[in-house]
């Protein structure tokens, strides 16, 4: 039996080592060549540099990108777990009529291809003459960032018992106050994974902001647009490490505010 | 308004959909009583306590404290505070926070807060619990957290929604004890809710008893265990042997195979009516006894201080349960199955209830 699950247990590492190393080996390329003194993404490395971040950081079509991108997303992220959080309030809550029909509903922007969603919400705007901006871009990612949001926090609001927010109003609050003391502090770690889930949904996004971007470019569509010079191609890797950096600390953060929350998930259903 | 009127429930109904949880409920409750709502489960006992508490809002009908309708008064501004049935204690506060819950919204000085939470914990017998994580309490002292933070309020009801159901017999008895002292030491009225009529009987003042959505009777637990009005109530507040009664005179019922029983009834002669006798009402002799009935034992049940006894009497398909307090010892003497026993009573241990 030992020796079987032995065998086992060293196939299964195996594979589970060329798993990730297929999955990550790539993406370590990217701070690699960074630091390449180089334009030429080829082996052997030529010698160690900074300049191609020194580049990035000159590169203001480039950092205007960035923030751009990073606007879109910090506002769709906010827009988008607000109204997942009412949604999910009032799906929890209530007894909706043709609730699960609704859900459905909301969640059919994550099954229709996003090419089909931009060109249909290209169309509808032009129809209503409203010009392409970043304002377009926000509206486009937040409704396939709602769906996402819902998930989340619909999953965080099962857990919870509903006398809770009862016993809140019996002891004198009012809505607001309950849901202010109560179902905010509750739904908290549920709110913030909504919020970098739907953050990096966004900021990753190509398809529907190269639609509905007008002049102003997203990071995304920004190194699309580089990929043609490819003596600009290292401070995008350059600019690509750091955000690799950045989201690796965004996750491991949503992991520890997820962890967290289940802890204290066991808490309220124990109760 | 008088004392008698605290609580008014006048002509109450709840319907969810097609479902009449509460069924055109009266109900005056005392102030400072001990009110329990005793009935079995699904008869809509926590949906009338959550209509008082303002959860629920009737159908039909109006509610009044201490004469002030709140029918529609929003649960946040009624004069009542819940223990709920699971206690709903906030996991994300700490027993101190939890307790205070309710003050906070007083905008009292920190120390005059610190001192009623100190005094709420003290109350519980939980002094120096302030600071603990609420999952690290057992069920026993949740349930005190849950009656500390609702009392500490001061509220001139305090609703229980079977507040001990969670917790295990030792402990729910000595709870039911403590609970009654307390209630009688604070003075505030309290509704509980029980389906354990023992429980009902053992705490209460007054107890409603409600089946189907309906009140069927009020009154104080010795009056409802000795007078029921009804099969119902009867049948659910201990056991009960029922007979076929017909009138003979305002005062005689021929209870045919227990012969005739002599008990007040307003029916005319010729009427049917029910004839309810209690079990420990009844006497079993080993030997004859003059106006006795004569039975045979089918089975016993030993219970320590009582014995059940199941006794068939000729004329009747249906055995008649006895119980017995045993006063002396029972090792070698008992009733055993099989024996012949005399059945007695003493006159008006029968109580005629209407048939229905
Ligand atoms: N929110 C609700 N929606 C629909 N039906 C309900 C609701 N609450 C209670 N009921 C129904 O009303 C009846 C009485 O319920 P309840 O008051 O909880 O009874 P009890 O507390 O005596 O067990 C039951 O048939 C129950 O199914
Ligand atoms: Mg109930």
């Amino acid at each position: 039996m030992r020796t079987g699950a032995g065998r086992g247990g060293v196939g299964l590492l195996a594979y589970a080592i060329f798993y990730l190393g297929f999955l990550y080996v790539p993406v370590l390329f990217l701070p690699l060549f960074s630091f390449n003194d180089s334009v030429f993404i080829t082996f052997p490395i030529a010698g160690f540099t900074t300049q191609w971040y020194r580049q990035m950081l000159e590169d203001s079509a480039m950092l205007r990108a960035l923030a751009n991108s990073l606007e879109v997303g910090a506002i769709t992220a906010v827009l988008s777990t607000i109204l997942g959080l009412l949604a999910a309030k009032a799906l929890t809550r209530y007894r909706v009529p043709g609730g699960n029909a609704l859900l459905a509903f909301t969640s059919l922007p994550l099954f229709i291809p996003d090419i089909v969603l931009g060109i249909s919400i290209l169309i509808l705007l032009n129809t209503l003459g409203v010009p392409l901006s970043l304002i377009t871009v926000i509206a486009g990612h937040s409704l396939i960032c709602v769906p996402f949001a819902i998930t989340v926090l619909m999953s965080r609001f099962d857990g919870f018992d509903k006398s809770l927010e009862e016993a809140s109003l019996d002891l004198g609050e009012n809505g607001w106050m309950t849901f202010w003391r109560v179902t905010y502090p509750l739904a908290l770690p549920g709110i913030i994974s909504s919020l970098l889930l739907t953050f990096i949904v966004s900021f990753d996004e190509f398809l529907i902001a190269y639609f509905l971007a007008g002049s102003d470019a997203t990071l995304p569509i920004y190194i699309w647009g580089q990929l043609r010079f490819p003596y600009k191609l290292p401070a995008v890797l350059a600019l690509g490490a750091l955000i690799l950096v950045a989201s690796t600390i965004l996750v491991v953060i949503a992991e520890w505010v997820r962890s967290h929350g289940m802890k204290d998930r066991h808490k309220m259903v124990g109760a | 308004m008088s004392d008698e009127d605290f609580i008014r429930i006048d002509r109450v109904t709840k319907r969810f959909g097609n479902v009449v949880a509460v069924d055109d409920a009266n109900l005056s409750i005392r102030r400072g009583e001990f009110f329990s709502l005793l009935g079995p489960s699904g008869c809509g006992k926590t949906t009338l306590l959550r209509m008082i508490a303002g959860f629920e809002f009737p159908t039909q009908g109006e509610l009044y404290v201490e004469g002030a309708r709140i029918t529609d008064t929003p649960p946040h501004l009624r004069p009542s505070n819940m223990v709920f049935q699971s206690y709903a204690i906030f996991p994300h506060l700490d027993v101190f926070d939890n307790i205070a819950y309710g003050l906070r919204r007083a905008r009292l000085k920190k120390t005059e807060l610190a001192a009623r939470v100190n005094d709420a914990l003290a109350m519980i017998k939980l002094e120096g619990f302030g600071a603990r994580r609420v999952d690290e309490l057992s069920g026993g002292q949740r349930q005190r957290v849950a009656l500390a933070r609702a009392l500490v309020c001061r509220p001139k009801v305090l609703l229980l929604d079977e507040p001990l159901g969670a917790l295990d017999k030792r402990l729910r008895e000595s709870m039911q004890i403590e609970l009654r002292q307390l209630q009688k030491s604070v003075g505030i009225t309290f509704v509980f809710v029980t389906h354990d009529q023992e429980e009902a009987l053992s705490m209460s003042d007054r107890i409603a008893v409600m089946s189907s959505g309906k009140i069927l009777q009020v009154a104080a637990p010795r009056l409802l265990y000795e007078e029921p009005n009804c099969r119902e109530v009867a049948d659910f507040i201990g056991t009960i042997n029922f007979f076929d009664g017909k009138v003979l005179a305002p005062d005689t019922v021929d209870a045919g195979p227990i012969g005739t029983v002599h008990a007040a009834t307003a029916d005319s002669p010729g009427g049917k009516t029910l004839v309810a006798l209690r079990p420990e009402k009844i006497v079993l002799a080993a030997d004859p006894v003059p106006g006795a009935i004569r039975g045979k034992v089918i089975a016993t049940a030993y219970l320590g201080e009582r014995s059940h006894y199941t006794v068939a009497i000729p004329g009747r398909e249906e055995p008649i349960a006895v119980s017995g307090q045993n006063a002396e010892k029972i090792v070698a003497k008992g009733h055993s199955p099989g024996d012949t026993v005399y059945l007695s009573w003493a006159d008006g241990a029968a109580v005629l209830l209407p048939c229905d």
